[in-house]
């Protein structure tokens, strides 16, 4: 990645929610710094409540940070930035009420995307994703997996340089995963956008990422950054390598001891209850 | 299939247990008249025009109330549902109000509007607004966060956030408010008009029962008891395909 140039710059992003002395005050964040260059992927890993889905939302403008600031492409994030960053969402949020394509096109109408261009591009990025036989489904009608792909092809519709994943296969059993995200390297690496992945699976992060950047227990700040070092678009033999194993357990040891945090802290305040 | 059956079994039974009770030396005919004339009557209704000016009072009551009340219930809702605060201080007031017997005000209607359709009218509307703004606030101050952020992430404007988002993703709920708003409008009409009227079905029924025409007033009272069933059966289709026309 050396010599790419910047794209995102996190710059001493703290969040807190409630205002300060209220006990059910969180510090999500503190001072977390992270630069990204231009068409990497990043994948963001640490304990469950560290503040990545509040750092993802900060950096694509859905949140304010208490202090610091992001900047994309030299650019001072305010607010969405429809016309630089896609979103693909943890939970379901595709449209009940509309049709696969309808919703996609939806996304671009909210974009400002011209009508007549809207059906071919649509069209167009639910092949790319695998769903162009179900284009007049509705998302009730799609299986787990289908619905975080067809969430994939409203965020590609979108033409964004930047995409930003908050969990996108959480919810999908391990073979889904595993054959979704070698599709992802796949795509991804055709498009060349700018990504960052927020995911609980190690095997993940490693098998998709340019870096794997490791988040310390809440409040969250960046702990350790790993470079994975493997060509794009991954190979399936990649999963079964030594290398990926070696990265893995690396992983798990950094984070081992992070979610030990976490735990001991909730023990301690369940024995204060007795 | 065998829902419908029981259904079907209780409703004959009531008949039958109608009809024993009328035999001679059962229930006096002026208390209860046999069913058998009572539907001879009901027969007549159908197929004769004597019923159609007082028909036509209740219905025309019952339109203006249905169109007053839902008006103003979704304008309102939609008013108080655009702030949190509003929602908090609103919503348990109009849902207090609600439990309130709304046809207590009827007698301050009587004196504010006269004997005539206003009245009516205005009780129809005071008792159909409840279920039409609760259910407007519910459906759009509810709508998933996820969905709004999400418009909001792909660069919808408020616009489009409200036709495209707020609106498909409340509408059923709006429309369930407003199919009970149409039925209690019309229940509430009916029944302010057996109390003090000049004209309508509920008129009609009362001056029959003063006048000890109990089978004609039976038979009235399955007319619109029969009213109500198909009220509520093309407000509830109306209601599914609004649903499904929307998606
Ligand atoms: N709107 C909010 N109001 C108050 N607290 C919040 C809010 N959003 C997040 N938090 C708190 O901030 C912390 C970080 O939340 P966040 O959702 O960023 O975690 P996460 O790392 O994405 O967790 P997970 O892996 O479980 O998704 C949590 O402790 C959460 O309770
Ligand atoms: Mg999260």
């Amino acid at each position: 990645m050396s010599g790419a140039e910047t794209v995102i710059r996190i710059d001493g992003v703290s969040q807190a929610f409630g205002a300060p002395g209220d006990p059910r005050r969180v510090v999500a964040l503190e001072s977390a710094s992270l630069e990204i260059a231009r068409g990497e992927l990043l994948s963001l890993i640490g304990p469950s409540g560290c503040g990545k889905s509040t750092l993802l939302n900060i950096v694509g403008g859905l949140a304010t940070p208490s202090t610091g600031q992001v900047t994309i492409a030299g650019q001072v994030v305010k607010g969405p930035s429809p016309q630089k960053v896609a979103f693909v969402f943890q939970e379901n949020t595709l449209f009940p009420w509309r049709t696969v394509i309808d919703n996609v096109k939806l996304g671009m109408a909210f974009q400002g995307v011209p009508k007549s261009e809207r059906d071919d591009r649509a069209q167009e990025s639910l092949k790319a994703v695998g769903l162009a036989d179900f284009t007049e489904h509705y998302p009730s009608q799609l299986s787990g997996g289908m619905k975080q792909r067809a969430q994939l092809a409203r965020a590609l519709g979108l033409q964004t340089e930047i995409l930003l994943m908050d969990e996108p296969f959480a919810a999908l059993d391990e073979q889904t995963r595993m054959v979704l995200g070698e599709d992802l390297s796949v795509l991804l690496a055709r498009t060349g956008k700018t990504i960052v992945f927020v995911t609980h699976s190690l095997v993940e992060a490693v098998f998709l990422a340019d870096r794997v950047a490791v988040l310390t227990a809440r409040p969250g700040k960046i702990k350790k950054i790993i470079s994975v070092e493997e060509a794009h678009p991954r190979k399936s033999s990649f999963m079964t390598s030594p290398k990926l194993s070696a990265l893995r357990n690396e992983l798990y040891e950094l984070l081992h001891d992070e979610i030990r945090k976490t735990m001991t802290l909730r023990g301690e305040t369940g024995q204060s209850h007795e | 299939m065998s829902k419908r059956l029981v259904q079907l079994g209780v409703l004959i039974a009531i008949l039958v247990a109608w009809y024993v009770a009328t035999l001679p030396g059962g229930v006096h005919p002026l208390l209860l008249p046999p069913p058998i004339p009572v539907f001879r009557n009901f027969g007549v209704l159908l197929t004769t025009s004597s019923i159609w000016p007082d028909l036509f009072v209740t219905v025309r009551e019952w339109v203006t109330a249905f169109c007053l009340a839902s008006t103003a219930g979704c304008l309102i809702g939609y008013l108080v549902s655009r702030s949190g605060y509003a929602v908090r201080v609103f919503d348990p007031l109009f849902a207090g109000l609600y439990s309130v017997p709304a046809i207590l005000l009827f007698p301050l209607y009587l004196l504010f509007f006269g004997l005539g359709a206003g009245s009516k009218i205005a009780i129809g509307t005071t008792i159909a607004f409840f279920p039409v703004v609760l259910n407007t606030i519910a459906g759009l101050s509810y709508v998933d966060k996820a969905y709004i952020t999400a418009a909001k992430s792909m660069g919808a404007n408020s616009a489009q956030l409200f036709w495209s988002v707020m609106m498909p993703a409340a509408f059923p709920v709006i429309l369930t408010g407003l199919r009970l708003g149409c039925i209690v409008a019309f229940l509430s009409i009916l029944g302010g008009e057996t109390i003090s009227s000049l004209a309508g079905l509920g008129h009609r029924i009362v001056s029959l029962a003063e006048n000890m025409e109990t089978s004609q007033m039976f038979a009235n009272i399955l007319f619109a008891v029969a009213m109500a069933i198909i009220i509520n059966g093309l407000v509830s289709f109306a209601e599914a395909r609004g649903r499904r026309g929307f998606q």
